[in-house]
């Protein structure tokens, strides 16, 4: 498999800081039936900036933007790790000793409840899977995120 | 006060003589040296020897900013740059700045105005002047300090901001009087308080407050905190600078107009038909002394009205009520002017930024703040990545670039798309919360 199957389709919405915003997006996701993976809200005083991988990427795209909020599709990779203290520093470490910058990351539990599954946008993701890969890391194909 | 008695308390048969005589001479100089002036006025079938009566001032065709942004920068200079010694400028209505010149007698002539001015608030030579009007481009600052000179006070320059350090000058030096804009001089107040020193222990007597429009109330509260007499002053840099205008001590009700250098008109901004003394309308002026840089009916877009009942304190000019408002978009910052066309600029030349936008203007603290508010569109977020450090390097250019347009800090905030209103018609980009005029229209 190349590196394509592993990159990650994220959905980023961008908010205005006022009431209900992040709701609405909820509310319009719900009723489309889509089902939220993961998430992360990064934010401001004035803006922020709601992170989704959800099961149907392409319905959330145009039921979003539907509604009038503009979306954003960013790549992203999944890894997963043991669900135990040390698992993530060992990635960082693996990383910055080799020069990879995380732009952002965040992190979910997988239902099962054996693994965490990390959520890295990289600036250079080949280089990242690649390295990644070549330590024994876990990444997640795309598909298999999309329906944990 | 009177500074110049002869032609402040003039009569006013001979004051309108002489200003008939001074108009007829600026419209010979303006139709043999400005190629705009004499197109204008061939257009309007007027010549200068066909002036019999200040009536005949209506006749005339305007000029406005527009004119002078097409003649940019020295097209309408009556005289070759050799004979001008100075020059100003302020905002124009796009980027370029709308242009001013002085010769020597220019200077000489503004600098009399401004002792009259100084004078009328009841300066003197004794007085220590803490000038805090900016010096610059800007005429605040340079208008203020030469009139200061010339009626023998002691002038700092000490220009705007840093109120700090204007506290500690102000206590050291023992300031008497202060020039500065309206809401500078209540920021300074209470910068004062919060420092621990009582504005009111200060040897302050005189504020001559100006290049804002402000309120009644607001002049009671400046009074009242700083126990000193506010005098409002007015101008602008395309008649003159500081000193077209100015409250006496005696009256505090309306500025007398310098009518033997300015003619002043109130016109129905939509017709530019002339209204009677009383009625308010858009302020009109044409310059009759200025030699680099004459003006024909300009047309100032300051809202007020003309007083013709004398002043109880002797002086014969016509005086104008306070400008209440602007018959264009025009806001005034902190004194300094702010066309929301020139934002627009701004966001244009900003890549990744649609002119969907509006300008909030709140007053804090007695501070203006001016908040920039634009959309996001989907090819920024596109464009910067999903990253609130990208989307933030795009707020903090327009923010920069903005404050190097006009000196002052503005905050840039991010909405969502079609979340601002859209305007059919003619756009309402400004929200003025700052509430000048309470009481007013």
């Amino acid at each position: 498999m190349g590196n394509e199957s592993y990159k990650v389709e994220q959905i980023s919405v961008f908010l205005e800081n006022k009431a209900g915003r992040l709701a609405e997006v909820a509310k319009v996701l719900g009723n489309a039936g889509i089902n939220i993976r993961a998430l992360s809200l990064a934010d401001t005083t004035d803006f922020g900036i709601l992170r989704l991988i959800l099961n149907d990427r392409e319905k959330a795209k145009s039921v979003l933007k539907e509604a009038g909020f503009t979306v954003g599709i960013t790549e992203v990779i999944a890894v997963e790790v043991d669900d135990k203290p040390g698992g993530l520093a060992t990635i960082l470490t693996l990383l910055s000793e080799n020069g990879v910058n995380v732009e952002y990351m965040y992190a979910f539990v997988e239902r099962s409840g054996g693994n965490a599954v990390l959520i890295f946008k990289f600036e250079h993701l080949d280089e990242a899977i690649e390295l990644l890969s070549s330590n024994g890391i876990t990444v997640l194909p795309g598909e298999r995120v999309y329906n944990l | 006060m009177i500074w110049n008695e002869e032609y402040e308390t003039m009569p006013r048969e001979a004051l309108e003589a002489l200003q008939v005589k001074r108009l007829r001479s600026m419209l010979e100089r303006i139709y043999a040296t400005v190629p705009f002036y004499r197109r204008k006025l061939d257009e309007a079938g007027v010549t200068p020897d066909s002036i019999k009566s200040l009536e005949d001032l209506q006749r005339l065709p305007f000029t406005t900013k527009d004119d002078l942004r097409d003649n940019y920068p020295f097209g309408l200079f009556t005289v070759p740059l050799h004979q001008v010694v100075r020059i100003h400028a302020s905002s124009g209505t796009t980027g370029k700045p709308t242009v001013v010149g002085y010769t020597r007698r220019d200077v000489e002539t503004w600098a009399e105005l401004m002792a009259r001015s100084l004078m009328a608030a009841g300066i003197g030579k004794d007085d220590i002047i803490q000038n805090a009007y900016g010096y610059g481009l800007f005429t605040g600052g340079l208008g203020v300090h030469y009139g200061a000179e010339k009626i023998g006070a002691t002038v700092i320059p000490i220009s705007g901001g840093q109120s700090k350090r204007q506290l500690m000058i102000m206590r050291d030096f023992q300031s008497t009087a202060i020039t500065c804009t309206p809401s500078y001089a209540l920021h300074l107040a209470e910068v004062a308080e919060e420092e621990g020193m009582n504005p009111k222990g200060t040897k302050l007597k005189v504020g001559v407050l100006g290049a804002e429009p402000w309120s009644e109330e607001m002049r009671k509260e400046i009074e009242n905190r700083w126990n000193i007499n506010a005098i409002d002053i007015y101008g602008l840099s395309e008649i003159i600078g500081p000193g077209v205008s100015i409250e006496c001590t005696e009256g505090k009700h309306g500025l007398h107009i310098f009518e033997d250098h300015f003619i002043p008109e109130i016109i129905d901004p939509d017709t530019g038909e002339v209204l009677p003394y009383g009625e308010y309308g858009e302020l009109v002026i044409t310059t009759i002394t200025k030699e680099a840089f004459p003006v024909l009916r300009y047309r100032t877009r300051d809202i007020t009205r003309l007083i013709p009942e004398p002043c109880r304190c002797g002086r014969t000019m016509v005086r104008m009520d306070r400008v209440r408002g602007r018959t264009d978009d025009m806001l005034i910052i902190r004194g300094v002017n702010i066309f929301p066309s020139q934002i627009e600029e701004a966001i244009i030349s900003t890549e990744g930024l649609e002119p969907h936008y509006m300008i909030v203007v709140d007053r804090e603290e007695n501070l203006d703040i001016m908040e920039v508010q634009v959309e996001v569109s989907e090819e920024l977020f596109h464009k910067v990545g999903d990253t609130v450090r990208g989307l933030q390097s795009i707020s903090r250019k327009l923010e920069k670039d903005i404050k190097e347009m006009f000196g002052i800090s503005v905050r840039v905030k991010m909405v969502e798309p079609k979340s601002l209103q859209r305007f059919e018609g003619k756009a309402k980009r400004v929200i003025d919360n700052r509430k000048i005029f309470n009481n007013q229209k």
